[in-house]
């Protein structure tokens, strides 16, 4: 028998809270100013102090993409980001994307090719399927399945995301399906 | 039914009804729900497998502004004494593990104390600052070890089938002319849905709780809470709207539930308690199982002996139980059979039914036995599987209630184009990869529990039906939805189905693949009792053309009740409800299975796998480039969500085959990949050249709906099919999972 | 994750200068693994120094030929950046197969260097680590080391610095600029990161306070013939078991000039200069391929779980060798070597 004292934090030092202070977030074209300490997350920023609880946690460190929202245009995990460190940006989440009466095209894919099982991973795959878009890197079904991996399914919905993403990035990206999109392997059946 | 109507959905494609809600962030999931001055609490864990909690320092933390309290068993309030008190629906025999009840540690990652603070931040912090003194314990934790001492469990848990036997295994191998024996091992896994386990209880101003949590079954929960603190029913109303991915981990009570509740009650203040991605690897699990196979069959490749025995860990305080070996005894017709189940127990936490618990182990081993074993015998795998088909279920000797195996063999082989694969391995190259194929099955209960329901039609025309049942991505608000529209003769947008709060009708815990069955069943009578209600009140309108209809004679289709002999006779639902002066009408009512069917017949799912690899020889990658799944499962409620069901499984073999497994450091008796980016699960790129098929089955005995669900039987054989086609490829033969790329160099 | 205070610095000089006037300060760039250690109570600043306003993220290219990468200019712009992708494929390829493109979208190129290993028992508090408590011990040796070194590991460290880029940037030879207190200054690629010896819990050779501020590269690019091979337990966002980055200059089908370096297998990026020179005057065959893949690996060692790891980097040196030589990699928007 041994005896372990332990706290997980190595330096067990007390350190008191530093005070919240104010700052503003531009979230989906609206400003909202907060009483945050440095140390919350852009993801609990959006989720506890501001009530937006469409990003997810799936993780809260960078290994699975639910919390994933648009930054100036950019897809990033909201996780691993201070919101302190988000002043000044233009903050994009799923619920800027649209909404259950005016559906994104993105979202009326995702429902439409049954991207989606428990819902709990999707706003993360859209906002990301829109940073994907955003970004006209990806031109075949292989390149999508890639460009789309920082995005973890557990339900193993991959199929219908792939899908979904391919139909509304062709038509954003103006591409005929026909050259751009050849099938690599098999599509499943619908 | 006529065939002009426009509110048939059973059977057809339409989108999930919560769809909108689900991709716009709209679908509240358990640690989402706002309410008023929320405190949160952060949970400590032990780093310690087994010992004594010697002391808590919680003084320095509880010196921090803004700390609220600090719970552990120092301090604790008397709570229910028996174990029967913290016993839910499908605890397994033995006494469940009590969070903070004394200063025993039973694993690791145990659950030591709960910090509660105004912020997450500062509770998060507070945590981490928390010192605790540990009494280390020597603790066991590998069941490699305990090889030759499991015992088979006296006390299962629900649902548990003991293992069978009949003739003599051993003379029916000896007699054999073609013989294999090996053992199939798989590492422990975790669910690790993406929503981390969580729960929001809101504590009302007359201290009554609403408590949002995530699990599997609102009323399990419910009665946990209650029996615990000593609440009544009106004081603890468990909530779960939507459940961001299930898989069994929700099926039992996790500590998050007790903590807040206890947290809540105590501090009389609504709380939030939210555990890591670390800590979903604190709780149940599959469990690490090792498994001998052993068959023979004759000069022809008749199956003459069969033995499977299987072993795997539990906890040292429940006897956890699977079915692992009952799938051999009545996959293949074989007359000689033994099928014998260990458990033995180590310092862990209880394992937990994770997706098809049991037959994705077993049928696992014995796929891949029955592949070596067609090789042994000389025979194509499918053909093997085609002369050993079972026409009855020798376990129960009863006939199936339906089974179009055979069909989904054939469907399956065509469109795989199996008819094309060369017999020998390695006979198949691209470049730098060699191909390989396939082939592998299962077997899955179709099983059905009693539920109940509610349905309710107000003036406007609009229904709404209720349960208690779960939605955890399975489509059960959708496919609810479906058969009340289609029952009531409503378009789909009519109706409104409310799930996942024990305010409702108690529905049976989201699982085991009956919720279509026992809820739809319910949601069905409940809709026609509805029906007849809507009848007699249309009877009593002036001059109605159904005035001497019976209920049998009568439909309802396209917002109409008309005779189905003269369809034209016919009156209008929502003018029936005006002119009745009704508000609204509400009806109850339940399902039950038919006692009498499942005595005279086995109810079982069944389908084949067809999977092609490509494996990169020399750098030992594997890449699964395509799987047909056919699936015989009666009928399917919907097209797209079932599908979806499928080909998430088939996204789970692959993980099962591949990649996933929980590694414990016995050293320390610590799952230590404990995180998503060490655990692996596919990606995106992970996953190609899904073919899903459901063959036509049906079955006028399992259920008044012909429903076998789909939740499990997807997965089965998917992980065999992949091993299969990997020694096809290769000519390896890898008998632990996963196939790591170091297993194939 | 413990308190801490945060300035947002404007110029490199004012954030080494920040850096010096706190007690345990560190730098932010990205975010992306700072703020995982530290929630994970492996890492524990008071102070943080905000990078992401610093005007050091344009990449454009030098007097003498090279490119020069700018410390916080994105792993995702770096990688696209259209010189990048001509010139440096190699670079391009390597940083699209590490993480994932939200990760790539936040992480710096300062920040890649400065990641630390992904070692199981580093990130968990509940067991010993020499790197993150030095002198406790180093869990990892007998036990779990699926992902652990095979290379100039030491009795008190097994880890392995987990970056892809980084592979490329070593077998690129690019140099390293820093600002520190006392000035700028250069440190070659190979001298920048170090292996564990008795002190693993200094990952680099940097002084406490010193800034990345750019990563030099030089004009030679091998954007003809090279090869990033990466082994990893699945297709995506997974860290390598193995990775290879390999540039070859060729003259017929003789070998010119050749650059190796291997990830995944060591406390650094790992080039072996001595293989390289195997190389070069050989001609490009399957023989001199394997030969060298024995010399890189000749004093390799096995931890248990990862003992295989050497015959899977010898195989990876071949494969990437041959892959290099016959031109097959192609600078791209996204990494697909691995799929058939």
């Amino acid at each position: 028998m041994s005896i372990v004292s332990t706290s997980s934090a190595a330096d067990d030092q007390l350190r008191p809270p530093v005070p919240p202070g104010s700052v503003t977030l531009r979230i989906n074209g609206q400003e909202h100013t907060l009483r945050l300490a440095p140390w919350t997350s852009l993801l609990d920023a959006l989720r506890e102090y501001v009530g937006l609880t469409g990003t997810k946690k799936g993780c809260d460190h960078g290994q699975c993409g639910a919390c994933t929202v648009l930054v100036d245009g950019k897809r990033i995990n909201s996780c691993l980001t201070l919101a302190v460190l988000q002043e000044g940006a233009d903050i994009t989440t799923i619920e800027g994307l649209g909404t259950p009466e005016h559906l994104h095209p993105l979202q009326q894919a995702f429902i439409d090719h049954d991207a989606f099982q428990c819902g709990y991973c999707t706003p993360g795959q859209i906002c990301s399927a829109q940073g994907l878009i955003n970004e006209g890197k990806a031109h075949t079904e292989d390149e999508i399945r890639e460009l789309m991996s920082g995005n973890i399914c557990r339900c193993g919905a991959y199929v219908g995301i792939l899908n979904a993403v391919k139909e509304v990035a062709e038509k954003e990206l103006k591409m005929a399906s026909c050259t751009c999109y050849g099938s690599h392997g098999h599509s499943s059946n619908s | 039914m006529s065939t002009d109507s426009n509110t048939k959905y059973v059977g057809k494609a339409p989108n999930r009804v919560d769809g909108p809600l689900k991709v716009t962030g709209t679908a509240k999931y358990a640690a989402e729900f706002d309410v008023p001055d929320l405190a949160y609490g952060y949970v400590v864990s032990s780093p310690v497998a087994k010992g004594r909690i010697r002391k808590i320092h919680a003084d320095k933390v509880l010196g921090l502004p803004g700390v609220l309290h600090v719970f552990s068993h120092e301090n604790v309030p008397g709570l229910a004494w028996f174990d029967r008190s913290y016993k839910d629906d499908v605890a397994p025999g033995g006494s469940p593990f009590r969070p903070l009840h004394d200063d025993e540690i039973k694993f690791n990652m145990q659950p030591v104390a709960l910090v509660v603070a105004d912020t997450f931040e500062l509770a998060r912090y507070a945590a981490s600052i928390l010192e605790v003194e540990y009494e280390v314990e020597k603790h066991e934790t590998d069941i490699e070890s305990k090889r030759d001492e499991g015992y088979e469990p006296g006390r299962g848990k629900t649902g548990y089938m003991p293992p069978q036997r009949r003739e003599d295994a051993d003379k029916g191998l000896e007699q054999s002319a073609h013989r294999i024996r090996h053992e199939y091992i798989h590492g422990a896994q975790h669910h690790n849905p993406m929503e981390m386990f969580g729960a929001t209880v809101h504590y009302h101003p007359d201290g009554k709780l609403t408590i949002y949590d995530k699990t599997q079954g609102v009323y399990n929960c419910q009665q946990y809470i209650t029996k615990i603190f000593g609440l009544s029913k009106d004081e603890a109303r468990v909530v779960n709207l939507f459940m961001g991915g299930g898989f069994g981990s929700g099926l039992r009570p996790q500590y998050e539930l007790f903590l807040s509740v206890l947290a809540a009650l105590e501090l009389k203040r609504s709380v939030r308690v939210t555990l890591t991605r670390q800590q979903m690897f604190s709780f149940g699990h599959r469990p690490h199982t090792l498994q001998t196979l052993e068959l023979g069959t004759g000069p022809d490749g008749a199956l003459l002996g069969l033995k499977h025995y299987a072993l795997h860990e539990t906890s040292r305080f429940e006897d956890y139980t699977e079915n692992v070996v009952n799938w051999s005894g009545m996959l293949y017709k074989c007359p000689n059979v033994r099928l014998s189940y260990g458990i033995s127990p180590l310092d862990v936490y209880t394992p937990l039914d994770m997706r098809a618990p049991g037959a994705a182990t077993g049928s696992f081993a014995l796929e891949v036995a029955m592949d070596e074993m067609a090789y042994e015998a000389g025979l194509d795998p499918l053909e093997f599987r085609r002369r050993n088909y079972a026409e009855e279920d020798q376990n129960k000797k009863a006939p199936f209630s339906s089974k179009k195996l055979r069909e989904a063999y054939d469907e399956g082989a065509r469109r795989f184009g199996w008819d094309k694969r060369p017999m020998a391995p390695r006979a198949t190259r691209e470049g730098n990869l060699l191909v390989g194929w396939g082939v592998a099955g299962g077997v899955w209960d179709a099983s059905m529990q009693k539920a109940a329901a509610k349905a309710t039609i107000t003036a406007d025309g609009r229904l709404t039906v209720a349960s208690a049942a779960g939605e955890n991505g399975t489509g059960t608000y959708t496919i609810m939805a479906q058969i009340a529209a289609e029952t009531l003769g409503l378009p789909l947008e009519a109706v409104t189905v409310r799930l996942g709060d024990t305010t409702l009708p108690e529905a049976p815990l989201q699982g085991g693949s009956w919720t279509a069955a026992s809820v739809g069943t319910a949601v069905k009578n409940t809709c026609e009792a509805l029906g007849e209600k809507l009848l007699k009140l249309a009877q009593k309108m002036d001059d109605s053309p159904l005035k001497d209809a019976k209920p049998e004679d009568v439909e309802f289709v396209n917002g109409l009740i008309r005779l189905r002999k003269e369809p034209q006779q016919s009156v209008v639902l929502r003018d029936v409800l005006q002119v009745s002066g009704e508000r609204e009408i509400e009806v109850d009512s339940s399902a039950m299975p038919n006692p009498v069917n499942m005595q005279k017949y086995s109810m079982h799912s069944h389908n084949v796998v067809f999977a092609e690899v490509k494996v990169d020889e020399e750098l030992g990658t594997v890449h699964v480039t395509r799987v047909v799944n056919v699936v015989a499962a009666g009928r399917i409620l919907n097209q797209k969500t079932a599908r979806s069901q499928v080909l998430g499984s088939v996204v789970w073999g692959i993980s099962m085959a591949l990649m996933e497994e929980t590694v414990m450091d016995h050293r320390y008796g610590r799952y230590m990949n404990h995180n998503y980016a060490e655990y692996h699960v596919p990606t995106n790129a992970d996953v190609r050249g899904i073919e899903v098929y459901f063959v036509e089955e049906e079955d006028p005995h399992v259920n008044p709906l012909g429903v076998k669900g789909i939740g499990e039987v997807g997965l089965l054989g998917v992980a065999a099919a992949i091993t299969n086609a990997v020694y096809h490829a290769t000519g390896k033969r890898v008998r632990s999972l996963p196939i790591y790329l170091d297993k194939l160099l | 994750m413990n308190p801490f205070t945060l300035t947002r610095a404007a110029s490199a000089e004012a954030a080494v200068r920040d850096f010096s006037s706190h007690d345990s300060p560190a730098y932010i760039g990205g975010g992306t693994n700072i703020l995982d250690l530290m929630k994970e109570n492996v890492a524990h600043p008071t102070h943080l120094i905000g990078l992401n306003k610093l005007p050091l993220n344009a990449i454009e290219t030098t007097a003498d030929g090279g490119l020069r990468l700018g410390a916080t200019a994105t792993n995702a712009d770096t990688a696209w950046h259209p010189e990048v992708k001509q010139r440096y494929p190699l670079l391009n390829q390597a940083i699209l197969a590490g993480a994932s493109p939200q990760l790539r979208n936040m992480a710096t190129n300062a920040g890649n260097l400065m990641q630390r290993t992904r070692c199981y028992y580093f990130y968990d508090t509940a067991t010993p680590c020499n790197k993150r408590e030095p002198g406790s011990g180093c869990a990892a040796i007998g036990g779990y080391n699926r992902i652990h070194a095979i290379l100039g590991a030491s009795e008190h460290c097994i880890a392995t610095h987990p970056s892809d880029m980084c592979v490329a940037l070593a077998a690129l030879e690019a140099v390293v600029h820093v600002q520190g207190k006392d000035g700028a200054r250069q440190i070659k690629f190979e001298d920048f990161h170090r292996l564990p010896d008795d002190q693993p819990e200094r990952d680099n050779t940097l002084q406490p306070g010193e800034l990345i501020v750019a990563l030099e590269l030089p004009k030679q690019g091998f954007a003809k013939h090279f090869s990033y091979l990466k082994l990893r337990d699945r297709q995506s966002y997974a860290f390598a078991l193995v990775s290879v980055a390999v540039g070859l200059e060729l003259e017929g089908a003789t070998i010119k000039d050749a650059r190796l370096a291997l990830g995944g297998v060591a406390h650094k990026p790992w080039r072996d200069k001595k293989a390289e020179q195997l190389l070069i005057g050989q001609p490009a065959t399957e023989a001199t391929f394997k030969q060298v893949a024995e010399a890189v690996l000749k004093d390799a060692k096995g931890q248990g779980t990862n003992d295989f790891k050497i015959e899977l980097a010898r195989r990876a040196i071949v494969r990437a060798l041959k892959q290099a030589a016959a031109g097959e990699q192609q600078a791209s928007d996204v990494f697909t070597n691995s799929n058939p």
